[in-house]
């Protein structure tokens, strides 16, 4: 069966008119018995997706004060100690009744309908960067802190699979369905005014320039045009190869660490110049005790010392709050310290 | 090289040929421009004229002549709190026609844009089906495939805009759309061979990457025209753009379009995820929102004149640009106006005319050198008039962030510098 499409603004124009296959691709009775059967474990690893009416929920509880530990360690970073935000990272707390207002501020407590949406969505990509690292325990007890920031439940109050049927969403009846059909659709479809359309002449009433929140083009393009070329590159470092492959592996730090010119603290600290440095002694961070602790015991961060961290963190620095699994091959190792070190400004 | 593309020698030929066309229109009489000396580029003999150029396999991925350098996507830096989840903008002004090439396709991530090696991925359907089923690369090559050329737009473009003229430029203000023709496995397809139960009627898609990302779509569009795409404009997606797999959602806002598609799950209610409650939700003046709201409502803008392309040459002929789509249908008619809404030209609409796909109009004129109020008002085939900003206003105040389709002003001076604006 092939359709042709008659193209109205062809015909408009005078022109020929196009033809474009429309054939579709045709079903098979039975399926092409393509693919195989997931098996229940394979589902299981990957189905953990939440409902409002609590469908996908994963067993566990978790109290306010675990909550509220676990969010300074993991999410103050970005979302500040009371969910007040840092930059312009989502602010988490407050805002109830400013939807109405010039600029509202949409939380938890003033616009999230569904608490389910919380749950699944701290527990599917949460903290930023370690998605999949959060047990359900400790899901359930940073979303009890954040109720508690937004005064939806009180101080001792516990959140399971069992007791988030018990909590009340304050905007929970904020929302219905898209009905620009029946309203704006029908509004304007008519046909068009085009001629002497306003009453006199039309008037500028506001300008981009007056904001001036462009960014600046031609800022952007001298750089490019003019590449540093560095004559007779002395060769005494670790290989470009090997910082180019670190640079791969960075990715993986990057959601908690900075590096490079004017790299600040944020979940970890940033690490300049971490290969021989003391542990535990970047200006302005808050370190776990247990760092606290290996600072004082004059740990320095050797290579050999920081391969053996990375390879199992846990292992390393049981009480340490970084969140992360390790690295396996100690070359992977070598090139993101090889990239930090080529990062840091001289 | 990478000079930075100038206009100068040929703006000055310009400026001599289009004072003389201003008077030649005066006198209702054609005279060209003269030039007062020869121009050396024709009587010297010139480098590329006389030494070899590159061989085949200079670069066995071709890449755009460096003086077009500037023609690359551009972010807000304001806008986010970090560039990996973030956005950046299709430069508009620098294209024509309505495919957007692959690397210049606007970006939205929202955990970074995952690298996954094709072998290693998965793509699952479970849920409401009779058999959960396990789909790698090679299983879905071997599903019979179609082609379609679709806009993708953000829910966010033009989001600026809502409470006035904020950004300079059809980049920075409706940048945040593509245009592609991708090749893919219906949906559908796929759908069948796990056998849908009857009450399965929404689908959950998540995607692969770090923000594991999920919307809810319902099982009549599922079925209708999704497609599960792995080609973009014939060859693999981009990274940024999900490869290898996608989900294409024809016509409705971009963050439904899944990007490193591994999962499928068939329900009987919607899921109401972060990216359908949070956010994605059309705040209106009373407080209330509207969510579900998918469809992508017919839109225009003029790409050039624009701010980041300023008419150069002076009063004459005059090429006036710009693209429309719609998430309803095709666009058989853009109006476009030079004095803020006072009086409507129908425009030319040239190339193809797809369903659901960006299309190109043009409006040519003399320009007389006077300031211009430039708009462009898309009307789709079912007849919608693209509303201006007033009117969006009336129906959503000014916080609705998301579908934005106001119609856009360009003030341009008498220098022909333009500049975003709103009129009343």
């Amino acid at each position: 069966m092939l359709k042709t499409l008659t193209l109205g603004a062809a015909l408009l124009a005078g022109t020929a008119t196009i033809a474009v296959a429309q054939d579709s691709a045709a079903s098979r009775e039975g399926g092409f018995g393509l693919g195989r059967a997931a098996l229940p474990e394979e589902v299981a690893a990957w189905d953990w997706d939440v409902r409002p009416d609590g469908t996908g929920l994963p067993v566990g509880e978790g109290d306010v004060w675990t909550g509220e530990e676990l969010f300074v360690d993991y999410c103050s970073a970005c979302h500040g100690d009371f969910g007040e935000a840092v930059g312009r990272w989502p602010v988490l707390a407050g805002g109830q009744g400013t939807l109405t207002h010039e600029d509202p501020t949409k939380t938890i407590g003033s616009y999230w309908p569904y608490l389910s949406t919380v749950v699944d969505y701290v527990y599917r990509a949460m903290p930023y960067g370690q998605a999949e690292s959060l047990t359900p325990d400790e899901t359930y007890a940073i979303v009890a802190y954040l109720l508690n920031l937004n005064n939806v439940v009180d101080d001792d109050f516990v959140l399971s699979n069992e007791t988030f049927h018990d909590v009340e969403m304050p905007n929970a009846g904020g929302f219905f369905m898209d009905d620009r059909d029946e309203t704006e659709v029908a509004a304007w479809t008519r046909e068009p005014c085009m001629t002497d359309c306003t009453d006199g002449a039309v008037e500028i009433t506001m300008r981009a320039t007056v904001l001036d929140v462009t960014p600046d083009e031609e800022g952007d393009d001298t750089a490019a045009a003019e590449p540093v070329v560095e004559e007779n590159p002395v060769e005494t470092g670790p290989s470009p190869e090997l910082i180019a492959a670190g640079a791969g592996i960075w990715r993986q730090c990057q959601a908690c660490h900075e590096v490079g010119e004017g790299a600040r603290n944020r979940v970890g600290p940033a690490l300049n110049g971490i290969v021989g440095a003391d542990a535990g002694a970047r200006e302005g961070f808050r370190y776990s005790p247990a760092f606290r602790e290996a600072a004082e015991d004059g740990l320095v961060w050797t290579e050999e010392n920081l391969i053996a961290y990375l390879h199992d963190p846990r292992s390393f620095m049981p009480r340490s709050r970084m969140v992360f699994n390790g690295i396996e091959a100690d070359e992977d190792i070598r090139a993101v310290l090889a990239y930090i070190m080529s990062e840091t400004p001289q | 090289m990478s000079d930075k593309k100038s206009f100068s020698p040929s703006r000055r030929t310009f400026l001599t040929a289009s004072a003389a066309a201003g008077g030649a229109l005066a006198s209702g009489q054609l005279v060209h421009a003269q030039a007062a000396t020869p121009d050396p580029l024709i009587t010297e003999a010139q480098p590329w004229r006389q030494y070899l150029g590159a061989g085949v396999d200079a670069a066995p991925y071709g890449m755009p002549s460096p003086y077009e350098s500037e023609v690359v996507r551009r972010t807000v830096p304001w806008l986010t709190a970090d560039l990996v989840s973030s956005i950046n903008f299709t430069p508009l002004h620098e294209l024509d026609g309505i495919i957007t090439p692959n690397g210049i396709c606007f970006e939205r991530h929202h955990g970074g844009a995952a690298e996954i090696d094709p072998a290693d991925h998965r793509l699952m359907i479970n849920g409401l089906v009779d058999t959960p089923m396990v789909f790698t690369m090679e299983d879905i090559m071997r599903f019979p495939r179609e082609n379609h050329v679709y806009f993708l737009e953000c829910a966010a473009n033009t989001g600026m805009e809502w409470a006035g003229a904020q950004l300079n430029g059809c980049q920075f203000t409706h940048g945040m759309i593509h245009n592609v023709e991708y090749t893919g496995v219906p949906l559908r397809l796929l759908l069948e061979e796990a056998g849908v139960q009857t009450n399965g009627r929404w689908l959950l898609a998540e995607g692969a990457d770090a923000a594991g990302m999920t919307r809810s779509i319902p099982m009549e569009k599922a079925l209708d025209d999704c497609l599960v795409a792995f080609k973009m404009n014939g060859e693999a997606l981009r990274v940024e753009q999900g490869y290898p797999l996608r989900l294409v959602v024809p016509g409705w806002e971009g963050n439904m379009w899944i990007k490193w598609l591994r999962r499928l799950e068939v329900g009987d209610e919607p899921w109401h995820h972060r990216e359908e409650t949070s956010k994605y939700t059309d705040l209106l003046e009373d407080g209330d929102a509207r969510r579900f709201t998918w469809v992508m409502d017919a839109k225009s803008v003029i790409t050039n004149p624009s701010p980041q392309a300023p008419i150069l040459h002076g009063p004459g002929p005059t090429v006036l640009t710009g693209i429309a789509w719609s998430g309803r249908g095709t666009i058989p008619r853009v109006d476009v106006t030079l004095d803020g809404g006072r009086n409507w030209h129908q425009a030319r609409m040239s190339g193809p005319s797809l369903d659901k796909s960006m299309h190109r109009f043009y409006y040519e004129f003399d320009w007389d050198g006077s300031p211009l109020l430039l708009q462009s008002r898309a009307i789709d085939s079912t007849g919608y008039v693209q509303p201006t900003k007033e009117q969006l206003r009336e129906f959503r105040g000014e916080n609705s962030i998301y579908h934005n389709n106001g119609i856009q002003t360009w003030f341009v001076n008498e220098n022909g510098e333009a500049e975003n604006v709103e009129v009343g």
